[in-house]
C-alpha cells in the first residue's frame, strides 16, 4: 500500500493470473485487503466527513421540522419537543383554510412571492445574458467594465441592502431626489419602503443583486463555445445578429436550463434581502413567503403552524422543480432530434 | 474516458484567448446596442456603490438633509466613529475567524468528496449526490428551529457548546455550502484526465497521495472558486447569524444593525461601516474572479 512496496510486488505479478485462483495468504492477503479498501470502502471514507455532516445540519433537522409540523408546538414545549401533543394535519388544515386569518395572509403572501419571483428571476436573466454576449468580443474597458458588473454580486447582502435602504429613503434618499427634485416625475417624494411601491423596490434591489450572477454564469459558458462555429457561420456569410440567434443562444440551452432552476430557488427562498430592506414587518405588499414564516413562527411563537408552512412550501418547490425538469429535458431531446 | 470528452476538455483548457466572432467588424447596430446597453447596466450597478462610498465621506448634515451628489465636505470622521458607536472590530473578528474556518473546512471536505464521486464506482453514488444537492431546495426557515434545538440539546447531553459559539457557526456554515462545492468540484475534477491520477497510482502514490500530489494541484482554479463561493456565503449569512450567536461571538450581518437602532440613523457611519466590511470580500472577488470563471467553465456550466 505504501510508495516502496507497490512497484517491486507489481512486476512478478502482473504477467501470471496466479492471485486469481488460490485464495490469497500472508503479505498477499494484506495486499488483497488493502486493495479490496481501496475499491470498496475508501469511496466511503472520503465522503465520510461530509456525509456526517450533511445528516447533522441539513438531514436531520429538516426531518425533525417535518415532524414537528404535525405537533402543537409553541414556546412552553421548546425545551422539551417531544412532550409537545401531537395534531395531527391540524397545522396544515390551519395553514391551507383560505378563510381563515393564518390561510388568507399565506396566500397573499404565496402570490407576492410568486410574482416577485418570476419578475426578478426574468429580469436578471436577461440583463445577464444580455450583457455577456454582448462581452463576448474582447473591447477596451472590458475587465473594468466586468469587474464593475460584478461588485454588487461580491457585495455582501446586508451592506448592499443597507445602501439601497439609504437610497430608498423618503426624506433624504438619491430615488426620490432624482425622480422628484430632479427630473420632476412624481408630484411629491413617495415612500418606497412602506405602502405598494415597497414591492417595485424589492424587485430592483433583488435584480441589482442577482443579475451578475446569470452574467456570471453565462460569461463562463460562453467560453466553452467552439469558435470554429463562428468562423463557419462567418464564412457562410452569417451577420452578428443571425450567429447570436443561431449559434450563441442554442449553445445556452443546458446552462440555462439549470441557471434558471437556481435563480428560480435562490429568489423564491429569498430571506436576506427583504428582511434587510423592511426589517421584521415588511409591508404587505412585499410580504415574502420566507418572511411571512419567520414571522409566523417567532412572532406569534407558534412553531408547529410556522414548520407545516414550511413544508407546504418544499412540497411546492419540489412539485415545480420536478415538473420544470420534465418539461425542459422533454424539449432538449426534441431539439436534438 | 471516450477520446471526444478528452478533446472537449482540451478545447476548453486553451480558449482563454479572446474569441474573434468574425473577420469583418461587428455592424453600428450590435456596436450602438452595446455602448447604450452596457452604459446603462453600468450606471444602474455604479450608483449604489458611489452612494456607498460618497457618502461614507460626508458629514452628518449631508445625509440627514436632502440627498446631495457632491458632498458638501469631505471628512474621514464617520471611519472613526464606526469602531465606537457599535464595536465594529469584535464584529470583524466573529465574522473572520468564522468565515476562515468555515471555508477551510468545507473545501477539505469538498475536495474529499468529490474526489470519491469523481473517480469511484460505489453503491450509493447517485443517492448521495442526489440528497446532498436537493437540500438546497429546502428554505433555511424550515431547519432554523430543529438546527437550534439540536444543538441546544447536543450541549446538555455531552457539554460541548454549539448553541452561541463560533463552533456551531462554523459547522452551520461549512455544510451550508457542501453541496454546491461538491457539484462544482465533481464537475472540475471529471474534466481532469483520469490518466493523469492513474499514472501517480502506477508510479506508486496511494490513491490520497495521487490526490494530494496530482489531483489538487491540477484543480487549483476550481478549488480556489469553491474557496470564494463559501466564503462570501459564510460572510454574508444573516438568518442563521441572528439565531445562533450572542453578544460574543455576533457576526457582521447581524452587527451592523447596530447602526439602525439609535434613535438617529448615522447614515455615513452607516456607509463607512458598509464600506469596510464589503473591502475584504470584494477585493478577494475580484482578484479572484479570473479563477471562477475557469472553474466555472470547466465544472459547472458543461
Amino acid at each position: 500500500m505504501t510508495a516502496t512496496e507497490t512497484p517491486s510486488s507489481a512486476a512478478p505479478s502482473a504477467p501470471g493470473g496466479g492471485e486469481r485462483g488460490r485464495p490469497p495468504t500472508g503479505r498477499r492477503f494484506r495486499r488483497f485487503l488493502s486493495a479490496r479498501i481501496r475499491r470498496g470502502g475508501l469511496p466511503y471514507l472520503l465522503l465520510l466527513p461530509a456525509l456526517v455532516l450533511e445528516l447533522l445540519i441539513h438531514v436531520v433537522p429538516i426531518a425533525t421540522g417535518v415532524v414537528m409540523s404535525f405537533r402543537e408546538l409553541t414556546d412552553e414545549y421548546l425545551r422539551h419537543w417531544g412532550d409537545a401533543p401531537w395534531r395531527g394535519l391540524d397545522n396544515f388544515r390551519v395553514a391551507v383554510d383560505f378563510d381563515g386569518p393564518v390561510g388568507a395572509a399565506l396566500l397573499k403572501s404565496f402570490g407576492v412571492t410568486c410574482a416577485f419571483t418570476i419578475l426578478a428571476v426574468g429580469l436578471a436573466w436577461v440583463l445577464g445574458a444580455g450583457a455577456s454576449i454582448l462581452m463576448q468580443d474582447a473591447f477596451r474597458g472590458r475587465g473594468v467594465l466586468r469587474a464593475l458588473f460584478l461588485t454588487p454580486y461580491a457585495l455582501p447582502v446586508y451592506a448592499a441592502v443597507i445602501t439601497w435602504s439609504f437610497m430608498l429613503q423618503r426624506d433624504n434618499g438619491l430615488v426620490n431626489h432624482v425622480l422628484h427634485e430632479q427630473l420632476g416625475i412624481t408630484d411629491e417624494p413617495s415612500f418606497w419602503l412602506i405602502g405598494g411601491n415597497s414591492f417595485t423596490s424589492l424587485v430592483v434591489v433583488s435584480v441589482w443583486r442577482t443579475w451578475p450572477f446569470a452574467f456570471l454564469i453565462i460569461t463562463a459558458a460562453l467560453q466553452n463555445i467552439p469558435r470554429d462555429l463562428y468562423e463557419a457561420a462567418a464564412i457562410d456569410g452569417a451577420g452578428i445578429w443571425q450567429q447570436i440567434r443561431k449559434i450563441t443562444l442554442p449553445s445556452l440551452r443546458s446552462v440555462n436550463q439549470v441557471l434558471l432552476l437556481v435563480l428560480f430557488l435562490w429568489t423564491f427562498n429569498d430571506f436576506n434581502v427583504p428582511f434587510m430592506l423592511f426589517g421584521k414587518a415588511a409591508p404587505e405588499a412585499a410580504n415574502l413567503i420566507s418572511l411571512h414564516i419567520y414571522k409566523s413562527s417567532f412572532i406569534t411563537w407558534n412553531f408547529g403552524t410556522g414548520t407545516a408552512m414550511s413544508v407546504l412550501l418544499v412540497l411546492f418547490l419540489l412539485m415545480v422543480t420536478a415538473a420544470y425538469l420534465l418539461a425542459t429535458s422533454r424539449n432538449k431531446r426534441g431539439a436534438d432530434v | 474516458m471516450s477520446s471526444a470528452t478528452e478533446g472537449a476538455t482540451e478545447a476548453r483548457r486553451r480558449t482563454p484567448a479572446p474569441v474573434r466572432r468574425s473577420p469583418n467588424a461587428p455592424p453600428p447596430s450590435f456596436l450602438w446596442t452595446r455602448r447604450i446597453l452596457l452604459t446603462l447596466l453600468a450606471v444602474f450597478s455604479a450608483v449604489p456603490i458611489y452612494v456607498m462610498i460618497s457618502s461614507s465621506l460626508k458629514p452628518l448634515q449631508d445625509v440627514t438633509g436632502k440627498f446631495q451628489w457632491i458632498p458638501s465636505g469631505l471628512t474621514i470622521r464617520p471611519y472613526i466613529d464606526i469602531w465606537q458607536t457599535v464595536p465594529l472590530a469584535k464584529y470583524f473578528m466573529n465574522s473572520l475567524i468564522v468565515s476562515l474556518a468555515a471555508t477551510a473546512c468545507s473545501v477539505v471536505v469538498a475536495v474529499f468528496a468529490a474526489y470519491a464521486v469523481s473517480r469511484y464506482r460505489f453503491r450509493g453514488k447517485r443517492f448521495f449526490t442526489v440528497t446532498v444537492l436537493s437540500t438546497q431546495m429546502f428554505p433555511g426557515i424550515l431547519f432554523l428551529l430543529p438546527l437550534f434545538i439540536l444543538f441546544i440539546n447536543i450541549g446538555n447531553a455531552t457539554g460541548i457548546a454549539l448553541y452561541g459559539s463560533r463552533g456551531g457557526l462554523i459547522l452551520t456554515y461549512m455544510t451550508f455550502t457542501l453541496p454546491f462545492s461538491i457539484w462544482m468540484l465533481v464537475g472540475y475534477l471529471d474534466s481532469i484526465p483520469r490518466d493523469l491520477d492513474e499514472a501517480a497510482l502506477v508510479d506508486g502514490c496511494g490513491a490520497i497521495g495521487a490526490l494530494f500530489r496530482v489531483v489538487v494541484p491540477a484543480a487549483v482554479p476550481g478549488i480556489v472558486a469553491v474557496a470564494v463561493y463559501s466564503f462570501m456565503t459564510a460572510w454574508g449569512e444573516i438568518l442563521f447569524a441572528s439565531m445562533m450567536t450572542n453578544d460574543v461571538t455576533r457576526t457582521l450581518s447581524i452587527g451592523l444593525q447596530g447602526y439602525a437602532t439609535q434613535t438617529q440613523v448615522y447614515w455615513n457611519q452607516v456607509m463607512a461601516a458598509s464600506l469596510v466590511v464589503s473591502v475584504p470580500v470584494v477585493a478577494g472577488f475580484l482578484l479572484l474572479q479570473r479563477y471562477l470563471v475557469a472553474g466555472l467553465t470547466a465544472g459547472a456550466v458543461k
